[in-house]
Parts: structure tokens; sequence; C-alpha cells
């Protein structure tokens, strides 16, 4: 009798559950981003939104840059619906065809910059590589260029660049005389030539953000090329650092789709939400980014306290230049083993 | 029947016998060595899954590009900065080795000689740094070295110097923290060996009218070898392939062979290149190796001659 019931309850359960399966359904999409505290920033400004908006749940997960891209898609049968990737990443992957062509609609959402997307990819976050360097140090006269960073006479000390031929070589034309929009495609053997005259005084070619921190708070170098962000938080933290936008380098970090992503269609709804000028915006309320559409910095979300601080914010940006990503991914690999000849000379 | 067929008969069951005996050592020979091998499975079968397994499977990607079996990865190896990228490598391998035995040998002689209280002493200064991670090791030397380190304030305060030395971010800070780091893998082998020299050889060299010095040098040095020769490779080798100190240390501009590896993963992600710079290091090890234990042999060789 009991066990009678029972089954006429799970009966009627299963009956019930089926009815309504097409209203509960929930279908989910995977992102994959950085993680930690920028992670959790995008799902409170972005994936909530998109969540909410198609009904659907966000499944998170990490990576740690391009190989984990070409891997899910050598697998053939991918799992992460929407990658991001540094900026000449995405455009690298585009290239190799290694991500889905994206929906006219993304690319045709109004205020992201030309330079900040291509046909497989869209920027959401924009951050630079500007000069920083010690307040104490450069008391009256301040440093507002690249060619201040070759100027060892009126700015004497070490200085601190990154390892690598992206952002160096633009620096060094940009020091030469090079006007920002006359950078591309780089003359490479020219921008080497003026490294040349700068790189006695490299103290420390810097291989992460936090080492090129670490040096110009330690005061083992006075002039540093670094990411904003760095630079920032140790002014925050209380650090004799100061900071330029002037002739810095927006950098910007994007959305893929991997080649066979499961949910290709509903990724490319979510980020044309997420690219919207309104939902780009929030980001700023969460983490110190700037949004990539430039729009998003009229919808008045973001306070104009916190825009100063942002290098895409447009009185910031038009001070510097967009790094071009497709540059970087056709002459990466034969630009670094030229640099890296250079470093160790 | 005759008595030769029984003879024969005799003599085949005694053969038969003699055979089964034969049989039973060799079965329980064979049964021996099933068991050695059952013990000895586990860990053949541990190298074989973590380590020549990984290398066969290395070697093999390191052949292969995007269009099949290729040379592209080591192709693109001849290039002058890999060329620099050797050369430094294997000058940072050689002096930090030569610069450990130079420390090592008198700590592990003190050690040697002392009471075992007192060598414990000094064993556990040498291990003490084990127990820390390398990462601070590496770290801490960059305090003391940096512009306004330890060193420099010193010996600015002092009056030596007016200007603060370039110790660090460059090839003698990752020589001075690399050195630091390898100096227990050379002391322990060196310290075991000369734990085992008995100090009868060295009583019998001064009683045959040898000085202390030609003492130490003609008796001490010889027998000490076995543990030079192991300290020598380990640091070595451990050189070759280290990463984190002349990544911390070395200001970006001392390129290790690790670090061309580590960059073909995070920069090109390129797998088959990765592997082809393993496998060269390997081989140049390899080499250098077989190189020094020809020499070991021919040395103790001339020496029995």
């Amino acid at each position: 009798m009991r066990i009678r019931v029972i089954l006429s309850a799970s009966v009627f359960a299963c009956a019930a559950t089926l009815a309504s399966a097409p209203v509960h359904a929930q279908q989910t999409l995977t992102i994959a981003s950085w993680g930690g505290a920028y992670q959790k920033a995008q799902r409170q400004a972005w994936f909530d939104v998109v969540e909410k908006e198609l009904g659907i749940k966000i499944k998170e997960d990490t990576t740690s840059g391009l190989a984990d891209v070409r891997a899910q898609v050598a697998s053939g049968r991918p799992t992460w619906d929407i990658v991001q990737q540094g900026n000449y990443s995405c455009a690298i992957l585009d290239k190799e065809g290694k991500v889905e062509k994206l929906d006219p609609a993304i690319l045709a959402v109004p205020g992201i910059p030309a330079n900040m997307k291509g046909e497989g990819w869209v920027s959401n976050l924009v951050y630079s590589a500007a000069l920083a360097w010690n307040d104490a140090k450069y008391k009256d006269k301040k440093p507002s260029g690249w060619a201040d960073m070759w100027d060892v006479k009126t700015f004497p000390g070490g200085r601190t660049m990154r390892r690598s031929p992206v952002y160096n070589l633009e620096a060094a034309l940009i020091a030469d005389g090079v006007p920002m929009d006359k950078l591309y495609p780089l003359d490479v053997d020219r921008a080497l030539k003026k490294l040349k005259e700068i790189r006695p005084n490299v103290t420390v070619w810097w291989a992460s953000g936090a080492q090129s921190a670490q040096v110009l708070k330690d005061g083992d170098v006075d002039m540093a090329q670094i990411w904003n962000g760095r630079a920032q938080d140790l002014a925050k933290s209380g650090a004799k650092v100061a900071l330029t936008f002037n002739q810095q380098i927006l950098l910007t970090d994007c959305w893929v789709v991997p080649k066979g992503a499961p949910n290709k269609e509903l990724a490319m709804k979510a980020i044309q939400i997420m690219s919207r000028p309104e939902v780009q915006a929030r980001i700023s309320l969460f983490i110190n980014y700037g949004p990539a559409n430039a729009d998003a910095f009229k919808t008045g979300i973001i306070k104009p306290e916190v825009a100063a601080s942002l290098p895409s914010a447009p009185e910031n940006a038009k001070k510097g230049f967009v790094l071009d990503a497709n540059y970087w991914a056709a002459n990466l690999d034969e630009l670094t083993k030229k640099f890296d000849l250079f470093i160790q000379e | 029947m005759s008595t030769a067929a029984a003879n024969d008969l005799s003599i085949a069951s005694r053969g038969e016998r003699h055979s089964l005996n034969a049989d039973a050592l060799k079965r329980s020979e064979r049964g021996e060595q099933v068991r050695l091998l059952a013990l000895t499975l586990p860990a053949l079968l541990l190298v074989g899954i973590v380590a020549l397994a990984p290398i066969g499977w290395l070697s093999g990607l390191s052949f292969v590009g995007p269009n099949g079996l290729t040379l592209v990865n080591y192709q693109r190896l001849i290039h002058p900065s890999y060329e620099l990228t050797l050369i430094t490598t294997f000058q940072l391998a050689f002096l930090v080795t030569a610069l450990c035995l130079i420390l090592g040998y008198p700590l592990a002689y003190l050690a040697s000689q002392m009471s075992s209280r007192g060598a414990s002493l000094v064993l556990l200064c040498v291990l003490f740094p084990f127990w820390t991670s390398l990462l601070v090791r590496t770290y801490a030397w960059l305090v003391i070295l940096q512009r306004r380190g330890l060193v420099n304030t010193w010996l600015r305060d002092l009056g030596v110097i007016d200007e603060p030395l370039r110790l660090v971010h460059n090839f003698t800070g990752t020589a001075i923290g690399m050195t630091h780091i390898m100096l227990p893998f050379m002391v322990l082998p060196l310290y075991a060996a000369m734990k085992n020299i008995s100090p009868d050889y060295m009583r019998a060299a001064s009683n045959l009218g040898a000085s202390p010095i030609r003492a130490f040098w003609n008796v001490f040095v010889p027998l000490s070898r076995p543990g030079i020769f192991a300290g020598l490779i380990i640091v070595f080798v451990l050189s070759l392939g280290f990463y984190v100190t002349p990544a911390l240390l070395g200001g970006g501009r001392v390129m290790m062979w690790s670090m061309q590896i580590e960059r073909s993963i995070a920069v090109y992600s390129d797998w088959g290149a990765a592997s082809a710079l393993g496998v060269v290091l390997l081989v140049i090890t390899m080499g250098i190796l077989w190189l020094v234990s020809r020499l070991a042999s021919i040395g103790s060789f001339m020496e029995r001659a």
C-alpha cells in the first residue's frame, strides 16, 4: 500500500516535471575568464545581467590564455562557449581560424572603436601600458612621454621595461619622433636602434606585472613602462609613484567563441548584451578597469572621479593610441626572437 | 633383457633425475628472479611512467609540426638568440659549479674533521636554507643586493662606495643567488665521501714524512674524488635547468635555456618548439656527463697504473 503511494507520487512528480520542463529547462552557457577578483567583477557587472535577460545560467571556468583555447578546439569538442583573452591572442586565434566569426549584430553595437574588434573577436576591457616614475626623485620637472624615458640627462636613474617587443618598439618609435597614428607597420630596425640607446639604462626587463611594481617601489628603478593598474595600486598604497596617460598604449582584453562551441547562438547573444554601453559601464563599479565601449562613459553610470583614473575614458584615451592587435598577431614570433637577441647582446 | 640395457636404463633415469634436479634449481632461480622483479616492479613502473615515457613522448613531440613529421622545430633553433642563451646557460652552470666547489670543499672538510656534534651543527647550517622555499631565498637575495639593499647601504655608510654597485638584475646577481642555493648539493656528497676517508691514511702519510699540505693534496683530495664528481655533476645538471632564480635576479637579460622553453609555451604555445629545446638540453647534458665519466675513469685508470 505504502509502496503504491510512493510510486504513484513519484510518477506524478515525474509527470509534473516533464510537463513543466519547457518552462524551467535552463540553458547554460560556459564562460572562461582570468579568474580571481577580475572574474568576480565580471560576474557581478555582466554575467548576472546576461543570466537575467536571457533566462539562462552561466557556468564559469578559468583560462590561462591562448594554449587553452587551442587545446579545446583541437579536441573537436570545446566545453567553453565564450573565452576571455589578452588582445593580440584574440587576433591570433582569429587568424588561425580557431574561433567562430561573430554575429554582425555584435560588431554593429555602437561605441566600440574599430581597432578594438575583428571578425572573430570583440574587446570588453581596456587597460594601458603607461609611463610611471618615482615622484620623489623627479620633484620639479615631471616626465610627460616616452621621449623622457630616453632622456637620462634630465631624468637620471634606472628604467624598467617589459621583456617583450610589444610596447617597447612602439615606445621607441614615439621617442624617436614618429607620430602615434603613423606607427604601424612598425619600422623595426629604427625602433631597435632607438632601444639600443636606452638599453644600458634599463635595469630590469620585467616579466610580470608584479615585478615591474616591485622594482619601482623598492627604488631599483626610477622610471617604468608599466600597466596603469600596477602603478595606480602603488600610488594608492602610499608609494611616491606618479603616472601619465600621455602617449599611453591602450590594451584590451577580449571575447572569443571557440570554434565548435556547444552553444554558439546563445554565446553570440550574451556577447552582444555584454558589449552594450550600459552593461559595459557596470564593470567600473566593481573593479578599476575601463570598458571598451566608449559610449559607456556617456551613460552616467561611471562617476567622473572614477573615469579620470581609467585609461579608456575619452579624456585619457585621446592622449594615447590603441595597440595594433593584428600587427602583433602576424609578427609576434619573429619580433620576439629579434628582441630576445637584442636584450641578451 | 641384458645388463647393458639395464645399465642404459639406469643411466637414463639417473640423467633424468639429474635434469630434474637442474630444473628445480633453475625453477627456484627463476622464482627468485620473478620475486625480485615483483619487488622492483613498482619502482621500475614509476620510473617508466614518470620519467622515461614523458621523455620519449617529449622527443616524439619535437619532431611533429602542424603538417606531420618535420624538423622545423629544430630548424627554428638555429638563431643567434638561442645560441646566446645556450652560451649563457652553460657559462652560468660552469661558474656556479666552480664557485660551489671552491666554497663547499673547505666547508665539507671542516665538517668531516669535527666532532660529530660540531659536524651536525655545520651540516644543520648547510641544510637550514633547504627548509625555506626557493622563492623566499631568491627574494632574500634581491633584498640584500638591490640598489637600496643591505650591501649597498652598508658600503655607502662605510664610505667605501659613492654610487651603488650593480649587484643584481644581471649575471653577477644570478650567479650569487644560484651558488647559495646550490651549495648544499655540493657539500653533502663531499662530506659523505670525506667521512669515509680513514684518518689512518693521513697519519701514515705524515709518518712517512709528508708535510700536512702534501698529505692533504696527495692523499686526502684524491680519496675525496668520488664526492667531488658527485657534487660537480649534481650541481652542474641542476644549474643547467634553473629557472626561478635567473628569472628573478637576472633582470630579464640573463636568459636561460629553461626560460626559452617557458617562452615557447607562454608566448607561442608551441609545444613542438619547447620539446625540441628540451631535447637539445638533454642531449648536450648527457654528452657532457658521458665525457666527464670517461675522463673520470681515465683518471682513475692512470692512477692505478
